[in-house]
């Protein structure tokens, strides 16, 4: 068992993990941060996608001690007092979601991707988003929540 | 799938993880995990422990090294395609970096990491193949060099010992007279390239003055194309047909020497076929540059 | 997030934001994973590497003694478990070859993922752990994954009790006679396809809890399944838990598209471990175990013959089937490529049809329902072969769609079955206007002039689609052994908001959001009052959940009915309360107003003074609640037309989707957004088989594109948004006119991507190509239409 100690959500933890524990399952498992969803066992699908000092990352393919000292940010620390994040509202006002079983990840890439590049085109929204992938919405809702988020943020 | 159990330590320095690296059978280097963990969570990698050199300070960042840069092996790929120093002095691996993966991938996955997984579907090797990079890698014994080209031998088989570490990549600066390009072929974007082109082409007065051809994909290694490279050598430039017939016959030999998988996006025919016809664009795309 | 308290305006037909949003877009969802029990053990799966292999013996010795292993059984150890195998519930034909499927194999796996062994520990690594400490001694034998190789003399056996691998041949014949038709063809077109079989890859992989009350019996059922009414009754039947004390769950479900209208051996095993080890049972697919633990689609070989004139006018259209079963038959594995049986003759009018289909064992994952289920198979046959049709006569295939379009409603099918209302020709007009389609033959034709290396092919798709499972009378006359009918109960609580209980089972479909749309303005409650519930058999213990587009076409049909029961109660209340006759009264939108005066009573008063009855009419029964059970009588039909722009590199093969055009008619539409979003998934799955997907097996039968990186479900990254229009022609069988739209998309792109690869080839003599149209495949074709 290692120790570690990381900020979720604005939040410190501290925590003994086995070397094993992979960082999505300490999320959802330890603290109870379900939002955080596994989709794929071999970093295909972004269904886990977190902020790992402000970057997007696949929570599934990093170690819960690879975290310890980080600051990770999972969708449940993106609205702000009740109010939706931007990127959140655009989702829900795009229709950007159906089963929401990916939208966790597709927003917090969305987060990411923004942060990069402000004012994406299109072709560069749909390249940012290869690594998240969905089957129910076809993407195309998706790609206009992220141009109506780029207006916002 | 869960990793099979497996201690973890983490190293502060490159000789902390030497150290660490002799102290177990079967330890491995952990930086970026993006290849070693999903082959831990489908179990079909079993290491004792794992030694973290994710946060070693003297493997991170690029510098100016006068002829060289010399980029630290533990750099991201992310940080490697927005690098101002690479994007200035040697493109083609900024560019490069930014093709592997997806996002999520490129802001953990390094570029040593990637090297030293020896999976001749990745990017890096070729462009470094390409260039005559150098790698730095330091061991129990000490610190040796060692051209790009010599060091993978097979698929996942790298010159590096049980307690190696490699710690820098040392390309050229590309210069003006230099023109680049790298060209992945994939079914997807986030997918590994069925094949891929690293072409550096050296401009002379008036002609082509040296090609460098390197192909992912095309065989167990990072594989040079020689002689499509020959027939490069001393091509007229920017002379229309002339440079196109050039062009043509280089590419058409582009395969030979390689022996290229098959899987199920490529068989190897139709490998040997795609190196042809990408190579041909990628001198395209290095000329205009 | 909210809409105003009172509906002032009509919300079926707006786009009303979706409830389901709130709690899924801030991580509050609750899909099986999310969800813990007190005491929760982990399950594990030991599953099999051979496709086809004599299992000798199991040895959990190891197992047993791992660390933290609760249980381990192998497949011979839970025999007396079941009372009844997993459920068939489709014997298509009297004759039928139905092999006995349990939970897992004892005697020999049939297939690469056959579960053999089960283990159960502490916490999902653990479980991981033991799993591979389970030893099994297998047999290999020969395995067959090609479905006319599996009827070759000398094909392995999958199941000996047979002594073959036929399972079933299945006739259906209709219209004039074909044999006629086809002997007097001027022309006719002989045509055979492959359907790859694909694997659905929901992003949510399948998972269960199951949990017990030792003390009574009680069984609770958390499942991500698309199915949980059909679940209850034959888990009930499988298990020996009586279905009066079986609770089945389906929570946030992450997708389906079909593969979660199943029920599972890891369902069955799950309550059987809860049951012995008298704890909390989870268990959590991987995904590379999705690949080869949940069922698969498509997977035919596809014969079609048209007949027709010189002018193009088809008259006959013949079809033959032979589809892999895989290895077990599961719940409608042998009539899912029936599903399509009346549709091979597509949106044409045609006068004989003749049509037969053969399910065939392979040692493969079982196939059943995938987004679709029969429907794209036909669509992709029919749209094909009219497309070789005009090839041979060198029609526009414009033109000829457009020759041979049905074009009077209702129009009775000569497989048939009638359908009820369309206007195809409406839609494949506009398509063509959305299209630009002059300007698009003038750009082909100079990229062709210029000879460039990329070249662009305009591919179309007719589509008539039928859905709505399905009437029940019609499923008896087919053998399915349950009905389609579905139900919905409306439910006033005194405080003056509503519950909605609908039998389906929604997984991405919006029906918290469509359903209360549709009660808002039927019973002029507000939008944000309405709760609609589902997926809980002890909430709603009526239905028969959600695929084959049905939720719209009926469960929507059976909550019209349970408002019009709300209504004509709530009518006498404020009859006898505004002591009037029920004649004198006007109903509108939630109001009854006293003709010719002001005077009013909402159904929300009228609830209230049901409830606390003071003074209710002679012989009424307090409550406001009513309850619907609504059995369609005939199918649903949307239809439309599609058209896909491919750009081919015709080089390296590559063929890049660059313009997607969708007409669709789903007759009356309840949320914008929700039908766009429906058509815009489905379409994306139909252009993945086209281009993308494919489950390949190696010659010993291991499934080689097991996971995520080689089974290739596209990305944002690899498509074009599309341009989706409608046009509207009510469904007459429907109290909204409503149609239903699933899967429409998913029908009706395939064919229209494969025609455009094709359009653009032509010039090389390029008339055929398997899917996924891959780059080597591509390439090839242009190489062997040259040589």
């Amino acid at each position: 068992m290692r120790q570690i100690a990381l900020t979720v959500n604005g939040e410190r933890h501290e925590a003994d993990v086995e070397p094993r524990e992979l960082l999505v399952y300490f999320l959802r498992e330890r603290l109870g941060l379900t939002g955080t969803h596994v989709g794929c066992d071999t970093s295909s699908c972004g269904a886990c996608t977190v902020l790992l000092d402000g970057e997007s990352v696949n929570s599934c393919t990093l170690l819960a001690v690879q975290a310890d000292g980080g600051d990770v940010t999972t969708i449940e620390g993106l609205a702000e007092h009740g109010q939706l994040h931007p990127v959140q509202q655009a989702f829900h006002e795009q229709h950007a979601l159906q089963c929401g079983y990916c939208t966790p990840g597709f927003v917090m890439a969305t987060v990411s991707l923004l942060r990069e590049q402000p004012d994406p085109t299109e072709a560069e929204i749909r390249k940012a988003l290869e690594g998240n992938l969905c089957r129910c919405t076809g993407y195309v809702n998706i790609v206009k929540a992220v141009q109506q988020s780029a207006a916002a943020v | 799938m869960i990793p099979a159990p497996f201690d973890y330590e983490r190293a502060g320095s490159v000789d902390e993880a030497i150290e660490l690296l002799g102290s177990r059978e079967e330890a491995k280097l952990l930086a970026g995990g993006h290849s070693l963990l999903p082959l831990m969570k489908l179990r079909f990698s079993r290491p004792s422990l794992l030694v973290d050199i994710g946060r070693v300070d003297e493997l991170s960042g690029v510098s100016d090294a006068g002829d060289r840069l010399a980029i630290g092996a533990g750099t991201r790929h992310h940080d490697l395609n927005n690098d101002p120093l690479v994007q200035e002095h040697c493109p083609i691996v900024s560019w490069t970096a930014g093709l592997i993966g997806d996002p999520q991938v490129r802001h953990r996955g390094t570029i040593g990491g990637s090297i030293a997984h020896g999976d001749p579907a990745s990017d890096l090797p070729a462009v470094l193949v390409a260039l005559d990079a150098e790698l730095v890698i330091r061991g129990p014994d000490g610190e040796r060099t060692m051209p790009a080209v010599d060091f993978c031998s097979g698929v996942f088989d790298v010159a590096l010992g049980l307690q190696d570490v490699l710690t820098e990549v040392r390309v050229p600066k590309l210069g003006p007279d230099v023109g680049w390009s790298y060209l992945k072929l994939a079914r997807r974007a986030q997918d590994w390239a069925m094949v891929a082109v690293a072409a550096l082409v050296t401009r002379s007065n008036g002609t082509i003055g040296d090609a460098r051809i390197a192909l992912t994909n095309m065989g167990p290694v990072p594989m040079r194309a020689p002689a499509a490279e020959q027939r490069l050598a001393g091509a007229p430039r920017d002379a229309g047909s002339d440079t196109e017939y050039a062009l043509s016959e280089a590419a058409a030999v582009a395969d030979q020497g390689t022996d290229p998988p098959g899987d199920v996006t490529a068989s190897p025919e139709f490998r040997r076929e795609l190196a042809r016809v990408v190579t041909k664009r990628a001198l395209e795309e290095a000329l205009s540059r | 997030m909210t809409v105003t308290e009172e509906a002032t305006q009509a919300l079926v037909g707006t786009s009303a934001p979706r409830k389901e949003d709130a709690r899924l877009l801030t991580g509050q969802g609750s899909f099986v994973d999310d969800i813990t029990i007190p005491g929760m053990v982990w399950m594990a799966v030991v599953r099999s590497p051979y496709a086809h292999a004599r299992i000798r013996g199991v040895d959990l010795t190891k197992a047993h003694a791992a660390e933290g292993v609760v249980a381990a059984f192998s497949g011979a150890e839970l025999a007396d478990d079941w009372t009844a195998p997993l459920p068939m519930a489709w014997p298509v034909t009297e004759d039928i070859n139905n092999p006995s499927h349990y939970a897992l194999a004892a005697d020999k796996a049939r297939y690469a993922g056959d579960g053999v062994a089960v283990v159960v520990a502490e916490s999902r690594g653990l479980a991981q752990d033991a799993a591979e400490l389970v030893e099994v001694d297998y047999e290999p034998l020969q395995a067959v994954t090609d479905v006319e190789a599996a009827l070759a003399d000398g094909a392995p056996i999958v199941h000996d009790e047979f002594g073959t691998n036929r399972c079933y041949t299945w006739p259906l014949a209709g219209g004039e006679d074909v044999d006629a038709l086809f002997a007097e063809a001027e022309v006719t077109v002989e045509e055979r396809y492959r359907q790859q079989r694909l694997i659905p890859n929901p992003m949510e992989p399948r998972g269960v809890i199951a949990s017990t009350v030792p003390a009574t019996g009680e069984v609770t059922l958390y499942t991500s399944s698309q199915i949980p009414h059909i679940a209850r009754v034959t888990l009930a039947l499988g298990t020996g838990v009586p279905e009066s004390k079986l609770r089945v769950i389906a929570p946030d479900v992450g997708g389906g598209f079909g593969s979660k209208l199943q029920v599972y051996p890891e369902e069955a095993l799950a309550i059987v471990l809860a049951r012995r080890t008298g704890l909390p049972v989870k268990w959590i697919e991987e995904r590379t175990e999705n690949a080869l633990a949940t069922h698969h689609g498509r997977d035919m070989i596809q014969e079609i013959a048209l007949a027709a004139t010189a002018e193009g006018k088809i008259t006959a259209v013949r079809v033959r089937l032979t589809v892999s079963m895989g290895a077990y038959l599961m719940i409608i594995t042998p009539g899912t490529p029936l599903l399509g049986a009346w549709v091979y003759g597509g949106a044409y009018d045609i006068k004989g049809y003749s049509f037969e289909c053969s399910g065939v064992f392979t040692n493969q994952t079982p196939t059943d329902a995938y987004r679709g289920a029969g429907r794209p198979e036909a669509t992709y046959a029919i749209e094909r072969a009219v497309d070789a049709l005009a090839r041979k006569l060198d029609k526009d295939p414009v033109e000829l769609r457009r020759l041979n379009l049905i074009s009077e409603f209702p129009h009775d099918l000569a497989s048939g079955l009638t359908v009820d209302s369309g206007d195809y020709h409406a839609t494949l007009d506009r398509a063509l206007e959305m299209l630009d389609y002059d300007g698009f033959r003038r750009e082909q034709a100079e990229r062709r002039e210029r000879g460039d290396t990329k070249q662009l092919g305009v591919g179309f798709s007719t589509y008539l689609e039928m859905c709505g499972l399905a009437p029940s009378r019609i499923l008896g006359a087919l053998r399915y052994v349950a009905g389609g009918w579905e139900a919905a109960t409306i439910r006033f609580l005194p405080t003056g908001t509503v519950q909605v209980l609908t039998g389906t089972t929604p997984h991405g479909q919006s029906h918290d959001t469509t359903f209360a749309q549709v009660v808002a303005d039927r019973l002029g409650v507000g939008y944000d009052e309405i709760e609609v519930l589902h997926g809980d058999t002890s909430v709603v213990p009526l239905g028969m959940d959600t695929y084959g587009s049905r939720s719209l076409a009926i469960g929507i049909a059976a909550l019209c009915s349970a408002t019009d029961k709300i209504v004509a109660k709530a009518q006498r209340i404020a009859a006898h309360g505004l002591e009037v006759a029920e004649a004198d009264l006007e109903y509108e939108a939630g109001t009854f107003r006293v003709r010719g005066t002001d005077r009013t009573m909402t159904v929300k008063e009228a609830a209230f003074a049901a409830w606390h009855a003071h003074d209710l009419p002679d012989g009424l029964e307090p409550a406001l609640e009513e309850t619907a059970v609504y059995d369609p009588s005939v199918f649903s039909w949307p239809g439309g037309t599609h058209i896909a722009v491919v750009e081919v590199d015709t080089e390296t093969g590559v063929a890049n989707l660059v313009r997607y055009v969708a007409v669709d008619d789903v007759g009356t539409v309840i949320n914008p957004q929700v039908v766009d979003g429906q058509v815009h998934g489905g379409i994306t799955q139909g252009v993945a088989q086209a281009l993308y997907e494919e489950a390949v097996y190696d010659e010993n039968g291991t499934l080689v594109t097991g996971s995520l990186v080689d089974y290739l479900v596209p990305s944002a990254a690899e498509l074009p948004s599309y341009e989706l229009d409608r046009t509207v022609t009510q469904s007459p069988n429907h109290p909204l006119g409503a149609k239903g739209v699933g899967e429409t998309g998913t029908i009706a792109a395939t064919p229209a991507v494969v025609n455009a690869v094709l359009d653009a080839l032509a010039p090389y003599g390029v008339t055929d190509i398997d899917m996924p149209a891959s780059p080597e495949r591509v390439w090839r074709a242009i190489q062997e239409a040259r040589s």
